[in-house]
């Protein structure tokens, strides 16, 4: 057993020796026109002969040292406690919820511009995250190129506003339709698909929707994207300096307050907000609602929900046209939030990066799905001063969260439905 | 009510159901038995819509409904349970009785996201329907529970009750005492018996248990390799030598 285990650990201690030997231990250096390679410093060496020797002693001895982590206190000190109340839960958590939207209210008066303008994007990815946690976490559908919902509601406005001069407010609904839409015509192909073969369709589609934007320049200029978005006006009251559009007034000659660019800022912020509360309002209702309760059947087990007489169909494209109709949503905001979009916003990271929130969240649920959105955007905002090793910093933080708690944040509860006794 | 002529089931080059026919009375349960294998399922899969029948027809209330999708089917009123339970796992309880009402219920979205009169009416009748199985079940006390979490017997019942809050009027059961202990087994037998009774609900059973069988079915259809072999009341299968011989073997 011992003899074992110091076989692993010299084994590992190896394997760190081979790895980190080359890429660490060695530099290039540019003599004139040639590249010498010379050795690295002397406490480099130490150093990766150090961290060899802590593999091999924590590999020797990592029953020890796994049994003392067992022993330290719980991160969780409710964890053995029988769980709240159902009653005294929900009342909990829509407490929390206002708190947190009333906080969110006032919050944009006390703190910098730059925070304001995080916060809005933060509010932009808390509304794709709950669309897809329709597609993904309730009706089990997994799709990777979601993104292209929101190029979709993204590029109407700006196409529409640079062509017929539409403005914000009239281009949400529309950017939202047509988002849903084309939502819907995804759906039809891929009704049959599940699992991994849809995954890979929709991947697929999204890239087409990034592709079609490139290269359609004569349309959407291509990589050169879109400028001069209009803001969104506040009953027909501009933000900027000066009045872009006849016909419109500006706020700060209106109210008679001297001009401030924050202003702006906070508008979209409050705009944002106040549309990320109605994209969790309507999401949360559909959840109690048949069709909310057919997705989450359809993911289940879809040949009993058929069975029950769910048309596969009509839950699915509800499902697909949903999700997509809040990227949508998210999409204009995001482009008069920006000013300029070009294909570059509209990447396959993207869609990862909101399908990551949905997981650390805990699929299907919003409270969790909110809090993943805050902290995936945040973090990387906050790890900046690690420079280079921010993303590394992030995909830790990532695969920790997952050992940890593979359920996500806070995982789905069902709601508790009380019945009266029949007679 | 429901009439299966000369049904017949071709996989590639397998024959799986050759030549197949029963007929169901309103209120009567009729099984269906055989050895494994013998194509018992297939004529289950066929009769609700999961395969469409190479030949034969299918009548139900006097239409023909082979080959029409399987949730058509089951808006008919022919509701089927599984062999294998497949309840929703992580739903709960009482949310799997109504997802089956997903029919009776408002799916008019923005009558469900304004919360219409009518749209609150129905989810309550909804929900007093399923109370009301889940009483007659004895699944009153968990119905906040997930259904993954029920002992067997119980998903069993659920998996029951969750067909009749739909309301049908042919109900078919594929092994519903697959294993059900004696005691669980007798209990089933008074709820299929009282299904029938006070439901006035149809059943076509599919068992081994035979003392299930014998003790409940008003008719008997013998399947063996896709192939009718004999039909008619317990009694008469009891002393049918061809049904002896295909279940021992021949002496």
């Amino acid at each position: 057993m011992a003899a074992n285990n110091y076989r692993h650990a010299l084994f590992c201690a190896i394997v760190t020796l081979i790895i980190s030997f080359p890429i660490l231990g060695f530099n290039l250096e540019a003599k004139g026109v040639n590249i010498e390679l010379t050795g690295a410093k002397t406490s480099t060496i130490v150093a990766v002969i150090l961290a060899a020797v802590a593999v091999f002693v924590f590999q020797a001895y990592r029953d020890s040292f796994m049994g003392l982590l067992g022993k330290l206190p719980k991160l969780n000190p409710l964890a053995d406690k029988e769980p709240m109340e159902q009653s005294k839960r929900v009342k909990l958590e829509s407490w929390v919820l206002t708190g947190i939207v009333v906080l969110a209210l006032f919050w944009p008066f006390v703190v910098s511009r730059g925070s304001v303008d995080l916060a809005t994007l933060v509010l932009i990815y808390i509304m794709l995250a709950l669309g897809l946690n329709v597609v993904v976490g309730l009706a089990g559908l997994l799709d990777l190129g979601y993104v292209a919902f929101y190029a979709v509601g993204a590029y109407t406005f700006a196409l529409l506003s640079q062509y017929t001069g539409i403005s914000f407010w009239m281009a949400l609904p529309i950017g939202a339709l047509l988002a849903g839409l084309t939502g819907m015509i995804l759906g039809f192909p891929v009704l049959r698909l599940r699992g991994d073969y849809l995954a890979i369709v929709t991947l697929g589609f999204g890239e087409i929707i990034r592709i079609l934007l490139n290269n359609w320049t004569t349309l959407t200029g291509g990589p050169n994207g879109i400028g001069g978005i209009p803001e969104p006006t506040l009953f027909g009251m501009e933000f900027g300096r000066r009045i872009k559009e006849e016909g419109n007034t500006s706020f700060h000659e209106t109210f008679g307050i001297a001009y401030s660019g924050e202003h702006k800022v906070i508008f979209l912020y409050l705009i944002a907000l106040v549309l990320a509360v109605i994209t969790a309002l309507i999401i949360r209702r559909f959840m109690r609602m048949p069709v909310g309760r057919a997705w989450e059947a359809l993911r289940e087990d879809e040949i009993a929900a058929r069975s029950l007489g769910l048309s596969r169909t009509a839950v699915k494209l509800s499902a697909f046209t949903i999700g997509a109709f809040f990227a949508g949503f998210a999409g204009t905001v995001f482009a008069s939030k920006q000013g300029f979009i070009s294909p570059e916003s509209f990447v396959f990271l993207e869609s990862a990066i909101i399908l990551a929130i949905v997981v650390l969240g805990g699929m299907g649920s919003q409270l969790g799905v909110i809090l993943a959105a805050i902290a995936v955007t945040i973090l990387p905002e906050l790890a900046r001063e690690f420079s280079e090793y921010r993303m590394l910093i992030f995909g830790a933080a990532m695969v920790l969260m997952m050992v940890w708690r593979p359920q996500g944040l806070l995982p789905m509860r069902r709601i508790h439905i009380t019945l009266n006794k029949q007679g | 009510m429901l009439e299966v002529k000369n049904l017949s089931m071709r996989f590639g080059g397998l024959l799986a159901v050759d030549g197949v026919s029963l007929d169901v009375q309103e209120r009567e349960i009729v099984s269906i038995i055989g050895p494994n294998g013998a194509g018992k399922t297939t004529v289950f899969n066929c009769m609700s819509g999961f395969y469409k029948p190479s030949g034969g027809k299918i009548i139900f209330e006097g239409k023909e409904v082979q080959g029409i999708p399987d949730y058509k089917i089951s808006r008919l009123g022919m509701v089927r349970t599984f062999q294998h339970v497949r309840l929703f796992t992580q739903m709960s309880v009482v949310e799997n009785l109504l997802v089956a009402q997903h029919r009776h219920l408002n799916t008019n979205m923005l009558a469900g996201l304004f919360g219409t009169p009518n749209y609150k009416e129905r989810e309550q009748s909804a929900l007093d329907r399923a109370a009301y199985w889940l009483e007659r079940v004895g699944l009153l006390d968990l119905s906040n529970r997930d259904a993954g979490n029920l002992a067997y017997g119980q998903q069993r019942r659920l998996e029951i009750a969750r067909c009749m809050v739909t309301e049908p009027k042919l109900l078919m059961l594929d092994e519903p005492a697959a294993g059900l202990n004696p005691a669980e087994t007798k209990e089933l037998n008074q709820l299929i018996v009282s299904l029938k009774e006070d439901y006035n609900v149809s059943v076509v059973l599919i068992e081994h248990d035979m003392s299930l069988v014998m003790d409940i079915s008003d008719r008997i259809n013998v399947i063996n390799q896709g192939r009718p072999l004999a039909s008619g009341t317990p009694e008469e299968i009891r002393h049918n030598d061809d049904v002896i011989k295909a279940y021992l073997g021949e002496a």
